[in-house]
């Protein structure tokens, strides 16, 4: 494998690492109010939750464009802040991350969540237990499988990111090239040894996890 | 610090109101009865500080959790009320012990119980290490009570803590609620539509009808209350002593007002004891029933006739200035020529009996 391909592996991972740990925090609290709430906010939220799902990723990435370019104004006040850009750089490439992949890691913890019910929660309360120490010391581990889904789904579903990428990143290595991208070039330049390497990197290292999750959450069933 | 158990709730839920206002003892076990549907758990989780009332004041034991008017709301994990639901509710990913400890750990206030001897009166030692998954449901509904006593509670709600549980279970687990009660330093509400279970249990009664406090008092006055406990339902509660054993048939003479009585099981002499005798277990003779099985002939006088409809009548009887319920079919009455004023025996079949332990006399707050 050349160190092109190594180092759109790489970046690959960090960003869908990243991307992973941030939305995991952001899309607890927005999973527990969803699965709490009897809100009359509560089906516009889940509908803008679950937009990536449908949109295709180009009306995503346009969007951010559109909005986040340093010609626009809020664009222009993250060039004001921090003097870098957000298109065409990784820290853009995350926060387009964080939304495309939201639903895949809102979606799991609600259903998690929701099958959980709110029982255990009330009587960890009656026992002097805080919400939050509640959540933490009940919740969290309850609904576990629910957050290894969450995670693993995220982690995967921004791996395998193409579109939003192409759109809001471009092509720069060691930024915004990921390995889709670079899937992508090395096809367009007929270098198919390479794009074959890197697919079976990909379909590979998918399946694995997949398998690892479901194998994992169909023991947890078996042992409660 | 004044004792009692002060409440007032107003509050609104998918079309059930729920409007209670009751004082009730600070001590003791008092058992809130009513049908299913007539607001008994919304009165709990109010209390318990898991819904919102539009009002609330809600005082134990000189302790304000709830004033409405003031602003005050305990949140529900400050109030040191500890709850064990219709279902365990058990932390699946920690074992027993781990559970019965999860209040303990949290409490800020001293324990009410060791944990050995909680453990041991509910007979849990032996499931300690083991999952919630694994237990019966009796055994797990006996972990959620360790762990709700181990939380070091100023006051212990049961919302049907037997419901759930076929009567097997039931009867497996009353006699540890018993035994729990003569401990408890602390009062407890105990919400049932099971008149058994109040018997067994409650020291102080209070009616719940379409989400309010009815009407409250002692166990005997509201047994004996037709609109509480009609019918079959209205019982006799008679306070007495252990007098003699006979061991050969395992029997208990006990002395009571109303007379001496014969009861199953053996209690040593001078055990108080609490008698409770239910209309459907009493009949009548008008004559000394020479040849009976029933062990309990006391003579009595009719006091009243209560009709309730056309085939049975409730007799209520003077038994030495005790009152004891019959009831009677209208026919027995037409024949046997029974009337007021008339003297009878009163053939007691069986009496439910309950180790009295100084709960006889519960003061309720003025």
């Amino acid at each position: 494998m050349t160190a092109a391909s190594i180092e759109s592996i790489l970046l690959s991972l960090r960003l869908a690492g990243i991307t992973t740990v941030i939305l995991l925090l952001v899309a607890t609290p927005i999973a527990w109010w969803l699965s709490n709430t009897r809100h009359l906010l509560k089906g516009p939220v889940q509908a803008v939750v679950a937009l990536p799902i449908v949109l295709p990723p180009t009306v995503l990435g346009f969007y951010f464009i559109a909005f986040l370019n340093p010609a626009a104004p809020l664009g222009a006040l993250w060039v004001d802040v921090t003097g870098s850009s957000l298109t065409f750089s990784f820290t853009g490439l995350v926060i387009a991350s964080l939304l495309y992949s939201l639903p895949f890691a809102v979606q799991p913890l609600q259903s998690a969540f929701e099958t959980l019910g709110r029982q255990e929660f009330e009587a960890a309360q009656t026992l002097g237990a805080s919400r939050f120490d509640a959540f933490v010391s009940v919740i969290v581990p309850l609904a576990l499988p629910g957050f290894v889904s969450a995670a693993v789904l995220t982690f995967a579903h921004t791996l395998g990111e193409f579109g939003v990428v192409l759109m809001v990143g471009g092509n720069i290595p060691g930024e915004t090239r990921t390995v889709s991208i670079a899937i992508y070039d090395y096809v367009e330049t007929l270098d198919y040894a390479a794009a074959h390497t890197l697919s079976l990197v990909l379909l590979v290292a998918a399946f694995t996890i997949l398998l690892a999750t479901f194998v994992y959450n169909g023991r947890r069933r078996s042992a409660t | 610090m004044s004792l009692g158990i002060r409440m007032q709730f107003t509050a609104s839920r998918g079309g059930f109101t729920v409007d209670a206002e009751a004082e009730l003892p600070g001590q003791g076990v008092t058992g809130l009865f009513g049908r299913s549907g007539a607001g008994k758990t919304s009165l709990l989780r109010l209390m318990a500080g898991l819904d919102r009332a539009s009002h609330a004041y809600f005082e134990v034991n000189g302790d304000i959790l709830d004033d409405s008017s003031a602003g005050v709301r305990m949140p529900a994990h400050r109030r040191r009320i500890a709850v064990v639901f219709q279902e365990p509710r058990l932390f699946g990913h920690l074992d027993v012990e781990a559970n019965i400890r999860y209040g303990a750990k949290r409490a800020d206030a001293p324990p009410i119980a060791g944990f050995e001897a909680v453990v041991e009166m509910l007979g849990i030692g032996a499931l300690l290490a083991r999952r919630p998954g694994g237990l019966s449901g009796g055994e797990a509904q006996r972990v959620a009570i360790a762990r709700a006593l181990m939380s070091a509670p100023r006051l212990v709600l049961m919302d049907e803590p037997l419901a759930s549980l076929d009567r097997a279970r039931r009867d497996e687990i009353l006699p540890f609620l018993e035994a729990l009660h003569a401990d408890l330093p602390v009062p407890m509400l105990y919400v049932s539509h099971q008149q058994e279970e109040l018997l067994r249990l409650a020291d102080h009664v209070a009616l719940v009808e379409a989400g309010r406090l009815s009407r409250h008092g002692g166990l005997a006055e509201m047994l004996a209350d037709a609109e509480a406990f009609p019918g079959e339902a209205r019982a006799a509660v008679l306070d007495g002593t252990a007098r003699a054993t006979d061991t050969e048939f395992g029997l208990t003479e006990v002395g009571t007002a109303a007379g001496p009585f014969w009861v199953t099981a053996l209690h040593d002499p001078g055990t108080p004891l609490r008698l409770i005798v239910r209309a459907n277990d009493i009949s009548v003779s008008r004559t000394f029933p020479e040849a009976s099985s029933v062990q309990n002939s006391l003579p009595a006088t009719i006091a009243a006739i209560e009709n309730e409809d056309r085939a049975t009548a409730l007799l209520v009887l003077d038994c030495r200035g005790q009152r004891l319920f019959a009831r009677v079919t209208t026919r027995a009455i037409a024949r046997l020529g029974l009337a007021p004023g008339q003297a009878v025996f009163a053939l007691v079949k069986t009496a439910a009996v309950r180790k009295a332990a100084g709960a006889a006399s519960v003061p309720v707050p003025a």
